[in-house]
Order: C-alpha cells, then sequence, then structure tokens
C-alpha cells in the first residue's frame, strides 16, 4: 500500500526521453499534429471509425492510439460513439459486401464537411482478400470517397498520426 | 509466488530428438447416415463434444472431442444427395454451422428446426458460393425471433457499433430495463476466406491464415503450418517449435491486457485500463524490434518461422518479464481492492456450468465456468509437453472469473516464456525441407488467448484443396445471448468485453 501511494507521488513518465529515432520521430509528430490541430479546428477533431470488415488487426492498432504512449485525445482527437458527431470517418478493412450498405449509411450520417480515412491494405484494395466474391473489388473507394490512405497490414500507430498530420495539412 | 520448474522427465536431448515430432491425436472415420445419426445421440448424451463441424462440396465433417482420452475423432459424410441429417437438433451448438454450411455449398441439414440464412446476408450476388452455385433469390428481411408481449420494446444495435469494434448486430427485446431476449446477428465480416483457400498454394494460404483474424494471427498461423506441416509429412525445426510457443504465449498476454483492461474500463475504471495498455504496448514494441511486425504477424510458416530470436533479444524480454510480473501485482491489488469495480463485475453475466460443457465453450470463458479444457494440456503439443505450467480453473462464471483467468493466464504464459528462453535450443528456426508429400490431411489444435482454434487442411497437388478454421467464438457467441437474459442492457458491455469473441475468425 505504501509503495503505491509513493509511486503515485512520485509516478515514473511513460512517455520516453528521445532516445531511439523511432521516439524521436513520435515526439516530432505529436509537435506537427498539435500544431496542425489547433490551426484548423481549434483543438477537436471527432472521429468515427467503422469496421468495414477487416480481420481486427487494424483495430487493434487504431485502439493503441488510445493508449498512453501515443494518447492521441492530448491533440483533441477523440473517437466518438455516433457518425453524426464525427468530422472524420476511419474505415478498415476491405469492405465485405455484408458490411457495404451500413458503411454508406454511416457516411451520409456524417454531417458535411466531412474526411475520410482508409486504414490498412486492405481498405486500400482489399488486400489478401482480394477478388473474393464476398467484399468490393477496390476496397473502400468503391463505397464512399476516400481522401486518404494509410497503408500498412496492419499501419502502426506512428503511421497512423502521420496520416492524420497529412489529412490536416491538405 | 510459486516458481514453476521444468517437468521432470526433460532432459536436453529431449528436446533434440522429440522436438517438432507431433503425436497424432485424430483419427478418421467415414461414416453411413445411421451412424452419423447414432454418433449425434452420442453428443448429445454427453459421450463426445462436438468440436468442429464443415462442409465440402460432396461431404461434411463433423470433429468429436473425448476429453478423456484426448482424442479427437473426424466423421466424414458423404452427401451425394446434397443433404445430411441435422445434428442440431440433439446438439444446439450445431445449429450455426449447419446454417453456414446451407450458405455456403448449398448442404441441407435434414430435419433442422432453423433454417434461416446464417452468413449469407443476400448481398454476394449469387448463392453457395462453394457448392454449385446458383443466382441470388430474391432478398427478404431477416426473420429475427419472434418476441411479442405488453410492455416489450426493442433496441436494435449495430452493425456499426459506439466504440472501435468489429460489426455486427445484436436485437435486444427489453422489458422495462431488464433484458428479455437478446439475439445475434452476424455474417457481417464474412470475406470468403474458405474460398480463397481453395487452390491456393501453401505460402499463399499462410498469408490467409494470418488475417483470419488480427488478434490471434500468431495462433492461426501456428495451427496452419502444424496442420500442413503434418499433411505434408514436413518436421519443423525444434528451434522454431519452442519460439512458436514463445510468440503464442506473448500474443496471449498481450491480449489478456488488453481484454482486462478494456472490461474495467467499461466498468468505469480506466486507471487499469492504462495500465494495461502500457504493459500491452510494451509487448506489441518488443515485438517489433524483435520479431518485424508488433501483432508477429506472419511470422510463423510452415516448416519453421520466418524470424529468430536474438541474444540481444533474450535479454530484453527477461526484462520485460520481470516488468510484467511486478506490475500484474499491482493490478490483481487495484483491481481487487476497488469495491466499485466488484460491484459491477461479480456475480454480472453468469454462464453455469452446464451451458459451458454442453457448447464446449473454450478459452477463458469455459474455463471461467468449469469446463477444464485446454488444448496445449489435452493434446500437449509440443513443445508444451516438455513445459510445466497450470491451466487456471474456475467455477464461478461471472464477469470477475473471466477476469481472474485471465490474469491467472498471464502469470503461467510468464512463466511459461521463462522456461522457454532458458531451454531454448540453437540451431536456425526454419528448417530445409528435402522432401514432402503433395498430397494429404492434416488437423491442428492450437490454443489461442481466446480458446481452442481448430484447423483442418487437404492437400492436393501441393495446392490447398480444402481448409476449414474454426474459431472457438463459435461455441462461445451463443452462450453470450444466454448470460445477458435477465440483466439490464447496461451490463451487455461488460459481458461482451469479458467473452470478447472474435466477428472475424467466425464469419470467416
Ligand atoms: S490491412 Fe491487414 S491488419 Fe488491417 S484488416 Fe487488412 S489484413 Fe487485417
Amino acid at each position: 500500500m505504501k509503495s503505491y501511494f509513493l509511486k503515485n507521488i512520485w509516478p515514473r513518465m511513460l512517455t520516453e526521453k528521445i532516445a531511439t529515432e523511432k521516439e524521436s520521430e513520435l515526439i516530432k509528430l505529436s509537435e506537427a499534429l498539435q500544431g496542425v490541430c489547433r490551426k484548423k479546428l481549434g483543438r477537436s477533431l471527432a472521429i468515427r471509425e467503422v469496421d468495414a470488415g477487416s480481420c481486427n488487426g487494424c483495430e487493434l492498432e487504431i485502439h493503441a492510439l488510445n493508449n498512453p504512449f501515443y494518447d492521441i485525445e492530448r491533440f483533441g482527437i477523440r473517437f466518438v460513439a455516433s457518425p453524426r458527431h464525427a468530422d472524420l470517418l476511419l474505415v478498415t478493412g476491405p469492405v465485405t459486401k455484408n458490411m457495404s450498405e451500413a458503411l454508406k449509411r454511416t457516411y451520409d450520417c456524417t454531417p458535411i464537411p466531412k474526411w475520410v480515412v482508409a486504414v490498412g491494405d486492405c481498405a486500400a484494395g482489399c488486400g489478401v482478400f482480394r477478388q473474393s466474391y464476398a467484399v468490393m473489388s477496390g476496397g473502400v473507394s468503391d463505397v464512399v470517397p476516400v481522401d486518404l490512405w494509410i497503408y500498412g497490414c496492419p499501419p502502426s500507430p506512428i503511421d497512423l498520426l502521420r496520416g492524420l498530420i497529412l489529412l490536416m495539412e491538405q | 509466488m510459486k516458481k514453476l520448474e521444468l517437468s521432470p522427465h526433460f532432459t536436453e536431448e529431449a528436446i533434440e530428438i522429440e522436438a517438432g515430432k507431433r503425436k497424432k491425436y485424430w483419427s478418421l472415420e467415414k461414416v453411413s447416415e445411421e451412424r452419423w445419426i447414432e454418433l449425434s445421440k452420442e453428443i448429445a448424451s454427453g459421450k463426445w463434444t462436438l468440436f468442429g463441424l464443415w462442409g465440402s462440396p460432396q461431404k461434411v465433417n463433423m470433429v468429436l472431442l473425448d476429453e478423456s482420452q484426448s482424442k479427437l475423432q473426424v466423421i466424414e459424410l458423404e452427401t451425394p444427395l446434397g443433404k445430411f441429417p441435422s445434428v442440431a437438433i440433439e446438439v444446439p451448438s450445431a445449429a450455426r454451422l449447419e446454417r453456414t454450411i446451407h450458405d455456403l455449398f448449398g448442404l441441407i441439414p435434414e430435419g433442422s428446426f432453423d433454417n434461416r440464412p446464417w452468413l449469407d446476408h443476400g448481398k454476394w450476388q449469387l448463392r453457395f458460393p462453394l457448392g454449385n452455385i446458383l443466382p441470388p433469390d430474391e432478398q427478404k428481411p431477416y426473420p429475427f425471433f419472434l418476441s411479442e408481449g405488453e410492455n416489450l420494446h426493442q433496441i436494435p444495435v449495430g452493425p456499426v457499433h459506439a466504440g472501435i469494434i468489429e460489426p455486427g448486430h445484436f436485437r435486444f427485446t427489453m422489458g422495462g430495463e431488464i433484458v428479455v431476449r437478446m439475439e445475434e446477428r452476424l455474417g457481417y465480416t464474412h470475406k470468403g476466406i474458405e474460398k480463397l483457400f481453395f487452390e491456393a498454394s501453401i505460402e499463399r494460404g499462410a498469408e490467409i491464415a494470418a488475417r483470419i483474424s488480427g488478434d490471434a494471427t500468431v495462433a492461426y498461423s501456428y495451427a496452419y503450418a502444424l496442420a500442413v506441416e503434418e499433411a505434408m509429412g514436413i518436421t519443423p525445426s525444434p528451434r522454431a517449435v519452442w519460439l512458436r510457443a514463445l510468440m503464442a504465449e506473448m500474443e496471449r498476454m498481450a491480449n489478456h491486457f488488453g481484454d482486462i483492461g478494456a472490461i474495467c474500463n467499461d466498468a468505469a475504471f480506466p486507471r487499469i485500463l492504462s495500465r494495461c495498455a502500457v504493459l500491452r504496448e510494451k509487448i506489441l514494441r518488443f515485438s517489433k524490434d524483435f520479431f518485424g511486425h508488433r501483432l508477429m504477424m506472419g511470422s510463423i510458416v510452415p516448416g519453421g518461422l520466418k524470424v529468430d530470436l536474438s541474444k540481444e533479444g533474450k535479454e530484453n524480454l527477461y526484462r520485460l518479464l520481470e516488468e510484467i510480473n511486478e506490475e500484474l501485482c499491482s493490478i490483481k491489488y487495484f483491481y481487487d481492492s476497488k469495491n466499485s469495480l466488484q460491484d459491477r463485475t461479480v456475480g454480472t453475466g453468469v454462464l453455469n456450468a452446464r451451458s459451458a460443457k454442453l457448447f464446449g465453450a473454450g478459452g477463458f470463458i469455459g474455463r471461467a465456468s468449469g469446463r477444464n479444457f485446454d488444448a496445449r494440456k489435452c493434446f500437449a503439443y509440443p513443445p508444451y509437453d516438455k513445459l510445466s505450467f497450470e491451466s487456471p480453473l474456475l467455477e464461478a462464471g461471472d464477469v470477475n472469473a473471466r477476469v481472474w483467468i485471465r490474469i491467472l493466464e498471464i502469470e503461467q504464459s510468464s512463466f511459461l516464456i521463462e522456461q522457454i528462453l532458458n531451454n531454448l535450443p540453437s540451431g536456425s528456426t526454419l528448417s530445409v525441407i528435402k522432401e514432402s508429400k503433395v498430397c494429404g490431411q492434416g488437423l491442428a489444435v492450437v490454443e489461442s488467448f481466446r480458446g481452442d482454434i481448430l484447423l483442418w487442411i487437404e492437400i492436393e497437388k501441393g495446392k490447398i484443396s480444402r481448409c476449414h478454421p474454426r474459431d472457438p467464438s463459435w461455441f462461445q457467441w451463443p452462450l453470450l445471448e444466454k448470460v445477458i437474459v435477465g440483466a439490464v442492457v447496461a451490463d451487455f458491455p461488460l459481458c461482451n468485453k469479458s467473452f470478447n469473441c472474435s466477428y472475424s475468425g467466425h464469419d470467416l
């Protein structure tokens, strides 16, 4: 018990020192993102994630954006529960035919202006699931207009951050 | 905390000689319709547990588990007339599997009480994609079970959910605040995986297998590799045999941390979430640094591994384990000492032992409800036959028990990894394949973090002619419908998280 309180009084920082290249990249990225976010959105970007039939690998990495290492909320970017509250749809998966209508409807529910970011190789062109009878032939852009593709299987949280900056700098 | 030692019969040579030689724990029996029906009755009487059921264009297969003997019986029935006697009339866990067989192959389960489509939502522009392809039927709305009564109302949820999770539809019928019935409708993530396997090369098959369910990518690749090796008569390198288990245990720890955090977060206690998320991220970063991929996707291939663990990696992993063990103690303390948290998890979403056994629920769901089944123990595939570990078992069957099973399993995984590191054989991780058969059948069971994965493969002329992966979720999803009845709807996220069934692995 005592040690627990002590730990809380002098907490160990989780955001590490700039030791490796990767870490410094993270810090550079976060500074860039902070600047862009403030300028364009006045500290708020609401994201609605839509899984259009992914293998759930991409979801795991999107989840990781919320962990204390990346902590995406510090930039004012947050995941919301309804497309009606969203500025941006983050779409994963090759878009299965069973999900295409739901994706379209989610898009229609999102107020304008809106962006769509296709996350992962699947979303870009169906990845390994290409040419299956059960998926759309060209990924997300077959169903809704896409503003940005983030490649990777799955893209790492750093890739995702980098993609979001790119989009907002446009 | 008790420290585990290697089992006594373990010696250095034992690894060299025996590693990789997996005992065959299954046998194939071709049966007549009468025997098929008889076997279905035997499952219902409790002699066997239904472990898998799938179709092929001209036949159906069923796998029966005899837990006391650690044996699997693969049953095969030819279907020249395009039908087979329904197993679901006797065994409820077969119902969705039979509906799937009909959707994909057009084979008719005769006598079945539920003939609604399951994976086929009428969107594929064809019917029976793996059988005799027919043009699509006219699209009809899906008939949910009727639940009518005074003061009842419905809440439809999904397929697009509120969180960052996979798509599926839940239809709640409510009597005031209380859930009277919940019905699942899945299939939204159906990608046609079984058809993609058809005529695929072994390499391409490995790529697909790694993407059946992203959170269990190691376990699926593991199962795929074991099945292919059995079918083709390949022996993986001893080092790879041990490293595969190491990766599987790392995946288990990472996912359990994710789950424990998420459950506590749903019970409005985000503090544990952040601590678990940190540990999860550390495991992922380690995997990236030393195995080249954060989820270790695609590392395991038939014949061995594409990667190796360096000396530096080994040292870092020891350190990481130390940190995990230390943190786990404080997470345990936290979890156990917060009344508000216990108030939500204890007694919520109780799954009784009878249902767990009837459905053959695996993983933490079964083991939290007194079903003592762990594929690593039951089939003792190498290297688990040389490692000593316990498979935690609880009886309560509530959300709390499922959290505890996860916590205890992380502890065991950490012991396991330590044992593996201490005894890792040297050599290359990919065996040179001198000769291999080009035709054969293989079956493998691997314990993923979620439960037992079954993978069946048939190879002809060096290409896959049939591959069926059976996710543990098949036997877990139906139970979620059961545990939520009588609870308030606010308990659903908690129950759902504590089950954490795969949508992608189930929908294929
Ligand atoms: S891109 Fe890769 S990780 Fe993402 S959904 Fe597709 S297969 Fe899964």
